[in-house]
């Protein structure tokens, strides 16, 4: 079936099995490699995008679910606003093997845009469906209390 | 210019934050196929019949099992003792039984119901407790001094039992490889710490000359020591689809299979029996090491012997035997996870000086405060330890920084008043060490080099073999070149590691990429900075290193140099009698946990943690303390959560919502000081710090838990349940 949803911005049409799962089609048909998987299952985060806006982890999401639906995956934070919070990223130690990272960043600015100044509890709250094995999340801490 | 001792971005942070950072997953060639494995169901049987049936599979699927093999069917690392497939037995559940390849995923997925094989069952050993256990596949031990005279003066003798379980690495990045034939030979492209353990095992299972090897790195989503050698592993099999298909093959795990099939870390039980005088002072130590080496060898020789090492901590005792043995048992085989033998007898040695400490009436800082180790002291090996040597400094840091003795005092206190109501609240602290490089002669041997060399553009180029598997080592190595050429990182490039490009600089592992990979490249990079200098007058004083260097290159031609490691003659060791410097020089730590554990459910939430780590000078403070930060996460996590759960050799959770580690919210606060003590003999003064943080977190969390609840720890994951288990046993301190 053919799917229509936008991607960072981008009207697409995808053509593909309803049950297919949003991390496949972005990675495999739309290119769109910088969002990882890392269990599969829901648990760990690292294939998190922004649906609606909101964070969502793209193996759980049906493609059947996107239709007419807003999607933006790590890829679209390279430019515009969230640039500036990357580069921070980076420099506080927030990425190390770089896995979980596109998960935890896309996370990570949807908090940033409902809460510009998260409290310390409210960072753990959102992140916590985020797993890192690198850093012990000090890194990631730093950059959004920054 | 960017100096030692800063913190720059790291040059692969901004792709990796934006997703553009390519790993091996997000590689895909034209006509690229995609294998998968058939496992074995049973922990050990022999194979009666594999059966491949084409035409129950997806079009275009082929399989191969052992008999399909070109060449000696073993994964060759330390031996060739791992099948690559198993040919009449499987010795683990799990264990790679035959290779299926097809156009999709899906379809290979398909494929591998395609193939039926017939086992029949055979007896099986699935641990360490079995009253019957195979023949040990490695034994070692050592002597210092004589244990039992030491015993005998003793005012206390006092015994313990102390174990610790599988850890599951749980990488984000699943194993991955992709394999293809190029120039007659094979190719392969993936996640990995070694391109050259994996260079030499295709080299063995293809008996293809080096040359027709080629072995690429991708971006590396995280190790910790599991991509040092599985990967081998998967790079034979990704290689095998390939040739027989005559496509490129991509392999790539799901967190089901890679924690099913690949290497854990050794589970462990240590017994001591410790002798001390009236004043807790170490008169003998006699320690036994048993590791669960699972069902192969894999380098678990190599674990055991830095266990044996750093089995007596950093404490003097003059009196040591040590005797270890790496049992074999039906399970997926063990092998290298950070640390690397060592979390697991510092663990237990942490243990015990707690037991005696409580025997002789001390305090858990002043029993270590007696008996650690200075500079001028001899270890067990005889080695005498230099000025590097801050152990006591580390503990008195960490000590007071938390003013540990007081609070550990004013909890013990308040447990004797505690009503069984709000939560309980408990202290620990842990000294450590870790012995930084290759163990014993191992660099010796490798003699690993580092090539440099002038491009035309007058840059300066550096060949490595090392992997960034998230560590940093290519921020760190920027600064150390940099900083020793007296030029801008602008003026540097790295060579990717790809074994047709690079030296055999040696793996990505040990603690040794900063330390002994990076003073190569400091000085070799300051060799080829003063060849071309000196070839130019004084007048050149003035100008930039990269004009004069352009100018070199177009008049003199080609500039390369190539320095090999070359360990001093200080640092000689006898293998056959453990004695001598097993490694140059040592990193120390020391560790204060707080914790809160509930009276009713015995569940147990680390509140904050302090490390206090000697590693040398911190070439990159932020990424220094990010191995410390992660390091210590990963170890309170083995203290309080992660567990391997087997039942007749199967996994109960193979999956992370089952193999929990810790998130966000299960992390406490963590303050980590680096105490930077410049070492001579490493490049601007830094040790390696990569396992050390591994080492001290879970003997200090069960230290806290000890002064929360007074319950003995004695193993850990100290999960609720094994905690309830102990209260009902009556196992108190």
């Amino acid at each position: 079936m053919n799917v229509p949803f936008t991607v960072n911005g981008e009207s697409v049409e995808v053509d593909g099995h309803a049950m297919e799962r949003l991390l496949d089609v972005l990675r495999t048909q739309l290119g769109l490699t910088g969002t990882k998987e890392g269990c599969g299952e829901g648990e760990c985060g690292a294939c998190t995008v922004l649906l609606d806006g909101e964070p969502v982890l793209s193996c759980l999401v049906p493609l059947l679910q996107c239709t007419g639906r807003r999607i933006e995956t790590v890829e679209s934070l390279s430019e515009g606003p969230a640039r500036t919070f990357l580069e921070r990223f980076v420099a506080t130690g927030g990425v190390q093997c770089g896995a979980c990272t596109p998960g935890i960043v896309v996370t990570a600015w949807a908090l940033l845009q409902r809460s510009p100044a998260p409290t310390e509890a409210e960072t753990r709250e959102a992140l916590a469906g985020n797993l890192c094995r690198c850093t012990g999340y000090e890194g990631i801490l730093r950059a959004i209390k920054s | 210019m960017i100096g030692i001792g800063e913190s720059p971005p790291r040059p692969d942070g901004f792709a990796k934050v934006t997703g553009a950072a390519r790993y091996v997953d997000d590689v895909t060639f034209p006509g690229m196929m995609h294998g998968a494995t058939v496992r074995s169901p049973h922990p050990h049987a022999r194979i009666l019949a594999i059966r491949w049936f084409p035409e129950r599979a997806p079009a275009g699927a082929l399989c191969l099992t052992a008999a399909d093999l070109p060449g000696p069917n073993g994964v060759q690392l330390i031996d060739d003792g791992w099948p690559i497939l198993a040919a009449d037995t499987v010795r683990h559940v799990g264990e790679p039984v035959a290779l299926v390849a097809a156009p999709t995923l899906l379809a290979a997925r398909q494929a591998l119901a395609a193939v039926e094989v017939d086992y029949e069952p055979l007896p099986t050993v699935l641990d360490m407790d079995d009253p019957e256990p195979l023949p040990p596949l490695y034994e070692i031990g050592m002597d210092s001094g004589n244990v039992e005279a030491g015993l005998a003066q003793a005012a206390h003798v006092i015994e313990g039992e102390w174990r610790t379980g599988h850890q599951e690495h749980i990488y984000i990045e699943c194993q991955g490889m992709i394999a293809w034939e190029e120039d007659e030979g094979i190719t392969v492209l993936g996640s990995m710490q070694c391109p050259y353990y994996v260079h030499k095992a295709l080299v063995h299972a293809f008996d293809l000359l080096p040359e027709r090897a080629r072995v690429r790195v991708s971006a590396v989503g995280g190790g910790f020591g599991g991509k040092e050698d599985f990967p081998s592993a998967l790079a034979i099999h990704a290689a095998l689809l390939a040739k027989a298909s005559g496509n490129p093959v991509k392999m790539i795990y799901d967190r089901h299979e890679d924690i099913v099939a690949t290497t854990k870390r050794h589970p462990a039980i240590v017994r001591h029996r410790a002798g001390v005088d009236a004043d807790g002072r170490l008169l003998a130590l006699d320690i036994e090491i048993l590791m669960d080496g699972g069902a192969y060898g894999t380098l678990s020789s190599v674990v055991l012997s830095r266990a044996l090492l750093h089995s007596f901590g950093p404490y003097r005792c003059p009196n040591v035997r040590i005797r270890g043995k790496v049992l074999r048992t039906h399970t997926a085989p063990n092998s290298a996870f950070r640390g690397f033998g060592a979390p697991q007898v510092e663990f237990a040695l942490e243990r015990q000086m707690d037991k005696i400490a409580r025997a002789v009436g001390l305090d858990p800082l002043e029993i270590r405060l007696r008996n650690v180790v200075e500079p001028g002291d001899r270890l067990p090996t005889g080695q005498v330890l230099d000025g590097s040597t801050s152990a006591r400094l580390c503990l008195e840091e960490a000590a007071s920084r938390t003013r540990f003795r007081e609070r550990w005092l004013e909890l013990e206190e308040a447990r004797s008043r505690q009503d069984g109501h709000g939560p309980m609240r408990g202290i620990g602290i842990s000294l450590y060490f870790h012995g930084a490089g290759f163990t014993g002669n191992g660099e010796r041997r490798m003699k690993s080099p580092v090539t440099v060399r002038l491009v035309e553009d007058g840059r300066i180029e550096i060949l490595t073999a090392m992997t960034d598997m998230g560590q940093g080592c290519g921020a760190v190595f920027t600064q150390i070149a940099a900083a020793a050429a007296g030029v801008g990182p602008e003026d540097l490039v790295f060579a990717e590691p790809d074994t047709a490009a690079v030296p055999d600089s040696g793996p990505t592992v040990a603690s040794r990429t900063t330390m002994i990979v990076g003073n190569l490249i400091a000085r070799a990079v300051s060799e080829l900075r003063d060849r071309v200098l000196a070839s130019h007058g004084d007048e050149n004083r003035f100008r930039h290193f990269r004009d004069i260097a352009r100018e070199y290159r177009r008049t003199e031609g080609p500039l390369e140099i190539t320095l090999h490691h070359e360990p001093p003659e200080t640092q000689a060791f006898d293998e056959s009698t453990y004695q001598g410097a097993a490694y140059p020089t040592y990193a120390w730590g020391s560790d204060v946990v707080e914790v809160e554990v509930d009276p009713d459910t015995l569940a147990v939430r680390p509140l904050h943690v302090t490390a206090v780590c000697e590693v040398g000078r911190a070439i990159h403070p932020t990424l220094c303390a990010g191995q410390i930060e992660g390091g210590t996460l990963q170890a309170i996590g083995w203290a309080l959560m992660e567990e391997v759960k087997l039942d007749k050799g199967r996994y109960l959770n193979d999956r992370l919502a089952t193999y929990i580690i810790p998130t966000i919210l299960d992390t406490p606060r963590m303050d980590i000081h680096l105490l930077e003590r410049p070492w001579e003999g490493g490049p601007f003064g830094a040790k390696g710090v990569g396992e050390l943080p591994m080492d001290g977190g879970a003997p200090a969390v069960a230290q806290a838990i000890e002064n929360a609840t007074g319950v003995m720890v004695t193993g850990i994951p100290a999960t609720p349940e094994r905690l309830l288990r102990w209260t009902a046993e009556g196992q108190r301190v």
